[in-house]
């Protein structure tokens, strides 16, 4: 038994090397993922050192300034970056800002759908029958609404505001998470392991949430990392439709509401928004395809 | 002249803890008409080698060899046009799991008749009409009937006659079964073996059986390649291999048979090799 | 001590499988009345090939599952599990070690976790004893103290193998239920974990139920051979008597099938063959 396939090392910390080293082998095999990964480190920097970067506040209004061109446009004012919006605010400092905003929304948004996801999914996956009927027919319907309608509807009903709007997105978000968990959990519940920990004497809550559970995650991350992005993309909506978070407030979604009237006179107004948007969600998702390759075992090339 | 002929064949592949050896450095030659045993556990690159003759490996092989030529075309310079002539017709292979390696979509009939069309040209009446034949070969009862069956309402063992019929439909030169009968029950294992031995004699084929069980090597191979690590640790004829073993891995191979235990203890391998063995045994 | 570990009275184990809405629920007999039993520190060999029910009665022996009818004795009590349901004690009798030794171990536990696990739901020791007891198992099964913090992935088969029957001794079971334990191991690997069993039975007095295809490792390890065909018992008796003088048509056919690895019978394969072929070649 000398031959083990690893050298000796024993601790749990040089395991944990060992498998986190793995999973950047795979991932970094996907140079699109690698890139939409830094982005993204790069974005939550902003976003954690915006009131250090910005270089005005997002809200303060420059009364001498109305829809100043970007620095490099005749016209443009070398203080204003990428121009102001028609009240005089600097658009560079409300992006910087907004990216707080974004990431808040897409970390409470996925953390809720995947609570709420993978609870529903596994009690569904778990205990099947007439419980799993129940629960899976109530998802459909809620996935039988287009997406942004039904956040609307929800929204409509709770108040317009960015708490509610969050609430509204992880509702409508919820169900794919408890989909993917109940398919994840339907195939696990059957293994060997599974057998051996209710002959050990596992009660039905370790079974669901100890033994299961853990094999069951590496989709949903997945789903989640997509999701975050989604979450994004709807609450820009929201934010667009006057829904989601309101004025002053800079978030991405709604400085694009705010901008529509502009869009022939004052190009810039309109178009740094929707870029951050673009880039944002883009660079979550290749991370996400990145992490699919390396995460899930079936695609992974022995 | 060898059918198929190979020196110093090696495939390595990329993983995350550098470059892995699955075959280090085989020689091998099958003559028309014979059937090669490559015995080894898992991990000894006894499968991984052939799937490099056949080229099925994924790009992330690194293949090399000296040679490596079949029936006097090199292999290494094929276009990928002219490998899947040969491969698949002149050159053909069937796999352990016989459910999994037919396509659950089709009919077997399907699958089969796709084989004819595609490699040799005929149209569909020709084509239905060999099907038949070939499936009576390998000794299916009503074979007209079972053209129309599904992969999955046919047992493991009818699937590996089919996966057979399938591999033999263009009279191969050479077949190379890889575990053809590990996935099956004993009964229906010596069936199998049965149907492979009289195809290959009736029609001369040679047969390179892969597997890890010294049963099945003991009932059907000319000569016997052992493996150990993507090494060739012996060859022999079938009957000097279990007469007289030279390598002490082969020894040990044998002694671990529970039929040949003495006493109450089996011996075990590493009682046997290990150090000598050592490269590749450090990975 | 002559009171049987394991005795089973006339077991049966029907499935219904539902004909969906229209057609017919239809019954299938997997177990069609099996009785045997088996004494300390002896070993059962359940023979088979598969679909013959050998799985279902090891789910029925392990108290997985129950069955239809027929009376099961554990140490001498009667078990039921449908009335009683299933006890600690109970389920300190009996366990059972996998046929795939990658399936059987949770991916995400640490080898101290899955030996530990038994034990803290079973027993009332402390995290220390519960440590203490998994490295004294890790070491008896041919592990060493190393192994404890490592995931399954890091093993290979036959060390996975380990690691489960030291799972499933983590409780002193009187028997254990090995449901063909070695064949998906290499045959070096097979011959360890083997004579780790054998090891395990004499200092334990384990009394182990053999489910296995493979005749020639029946032959080594078992006491008594029991062979099943189609949920009947065909067979039944000492591994002599069986293997020298089988009665059934099956067992013989079984007999027959298995590969002979022998000198003189690969001799006469070869001559025949060469024959054969200067036949050919006249």
């Amino acid at each position: 038994m000398s031959n083990a396939t690893l050298p000796a090392e024993t601790s749990s910390g040089a395991i944990r090397r060992r498998a986190l080293a793995d999973f950047w082998f795979y991932f970094s095999e996907n140079r699109g993922a690698v890139i939409g990964f830094w982005v993204f480190v790069a974005l939550v920097l902003v976003a954690i050192f915006a009131p250090l970067i910005a270089p005005h506040s997002p809200i303060e209004q420059f009364r001498d300034a109305l829809k100043v061109p970007p620095a490099w446009e005749a016209g443009g004012r070398p203080e204003f970056l990428l121009g102001t919006d028609p009240v005089g605010r600097d658009i560079l400092s409300r992006l910087i800002y907004g990216a707080q905003y974004s990431l808040f929304i897409g970390v409470v948004v996925v953390s809720i759908a995947l609570v709420g996801g993978i609870v529903i999914g596994l009690i569904a996956g778990f205990f099947g029958g007439w419980i799993d009927t129940v629960i899976m027919r109530v998802m459909d319907v809620i996935l039988a609404f287009p997406s942004l309608l039904l956040a609307l509807v929800l929204v409509a009903v709770l108040g317009p505001g960015l708490t509610n709007a969050m609430i509204a997105i992880a509702l409508v978000l919820q169900p794919h998470f408890a989909r993917l968990t109940r398919a994840a959990v339907m195939a696990e519940k059957n293994r060997e392991y599974v057998i051996a920990a209710r002959l050990a004497g596992a009660g039905r809550l370790r079974l669901m949430f100890k033994t299961i559970l853990p094999n069951c995650l590496a989709p949903l991350i997945v789903q989640g990392t997509l999701s975050f992005s989604n979450a994004i993309l709807d609450a820009a909506a929201l934010g667009f439709l006057g829904m989601g978070a309101q004025a002053p407030t800079p978030e991405w979604g709604s400085m694009l509401a705010e901008a529509r009237e502009f869009i022939l006179s004052a190009w810039w107004i309109v178009t740094f928004p929707g870029l951050a948007i673009l880039i944002t969600v883009l660079a979550i998702n290749l991370a996400g395809d990145g992490l699919r390759d390396a995460l899930d075992p079936k695609l992974k090339r022995s | 002249m060898a059918l198929l002929e190979i020196r110093n064949l090696s495939v390595s592949f990329e993983t995350s803890f550098g470059g892995f050896k699955a075959v280090d450095g085989i020689d091998l030659t099958v003559d028309k008409g014979e059937v090669l045993a490559i015995v080894g556990e898992s991990g000894s690159g006894k499968s991984v080698g052939m799937l490099a003759v056949m080229g099925l490996l994924p790009k992330t092989a690194k293949v090399t060899a000296d040679v490596m030529t079949f029936d006097g075309a090199d292999l290494r310079t094929l276009t990928s046009g002219q490998r899947r002539s040969i491969v698949g017709c002149d050159m053909s292979m069937i796999f352990q799991e016989p459910i999994a390696s037919l396509n659950p979509c089709f009919t077997v009939g399907f699958q089969i008749e796709e084989v004819l069309r595609q490699h040799l040209g005929l149209n569909r009446s020709q084509a239905q009409k060999r099907a038949i034949e070939l499936l009576e070969l390998v000794g299916i009862r009503d074979a007209e009937a079972r053209l129309g069956a599904f992969p999955h309402q046919m047992s493991g063992g009818q699937c590996q006659r089919v996966m057979i019929a399938m591999a033999i439909a263009c009279n191969p030169k050479l077949l190379i079964a890889d575990e053809p009968t590990t996935a099956l029950d004993v009964t229906i294992q010596k069936q199998i073996l049965d149907l492979l031995m009289r195809l290959q004699a009736e029609h001369g084929m040679g047969l390179i059986m892969i597997t890890h069980d010294m049963g099945v090597v003991a009932e059907t191979a000319d000569r016997v390649i052992v493996q150990y690590k993507g090494r060739k640790m012996e060859e022999a004829d079938v009957l000097s291999l279990f007469e007289a073993p030279k390598s002490p891995y082969t020894r040990a191979l044998l002694s671990a048979l529970p039929e040949n235990a003495v006493g109450d203890r089996l011996p075990t391998v590493s009682d046997f090799v290990m150090d000598e063995t050592a490269p590749g045994a450090a990975q | 001590m002559t009171q049987p570990v394991l005795e089973a009275r006339n077991i049966v184990r029907d499935y219904h499988v539902g004909g969906g809405l229209f057609g017919k629920p239809k019954i299938i007999h997997a177990v069609k009345g099996v009785s045997f039993s088996v004494e300390k520190g002896k070993t059962l060999a359940i023979v088979g090939e598969s679909g013959c029910g050998k799985s279902t009665l090891a789910r029925i022996l392990t108290l997985i599952d129950a069955p239809t009818s027929g009376e099961l004795f554990i140490d001498g009590m009667e078990i039921d599990i449908l009335r009683d349901g299933l006890t600690r004690d109970m389920r300190q009798k009996v366990q059972i070690v996998f046929q795939n030794p990658y399936g059987s171990l949770n991916p995400r536990q640490k080898i101290g976790d899955v030996l530990g696990e038994p034990l803290l739901l079973n027993t009332n020791k402390s995290a220390a004893e519960r440590r203490d007891l998994a490295m004294q198992m890790l070491i008896k099964v041919g592990l060493g103290p190393e192994h404890f913090n490592r995931y399954p992935h890091m093993f290979s088969g036959g060390q996975r193998q380990r690691i489960a029957i030291a799972r499933a001794l983590m409780l002193s079971p009187s028997l254990l239920v090995l449901d063909e334990p070695v064949s998906a191991l290499d045959l070096s690997v097979q011959a360890q974990v083997l004579n780790l069993l054998a090891d395990l039975q004499d200092e334990f007095g384990l009394t182990y139920v053999f489910i296995s295809h493979d005749l020639s490792v029946v032959r080594y390890i078992a006491d008594e051979v029991m062979v099943m065909y189609y949920g009947e018992v065909v067979e039944y008796g000492a591994r002599e008597k069986v293997f020298s003088d089988p009665q059934h048509e099956y067992t013989k056919t079984l007999f027959a099938a298995t590969p002979n690895a022998d000198v003189e019978s690969i001799r006469q394969r070869v001559t025949a063959r060469q024959k054969e072929r200067a036949a050919a070649g006249v």
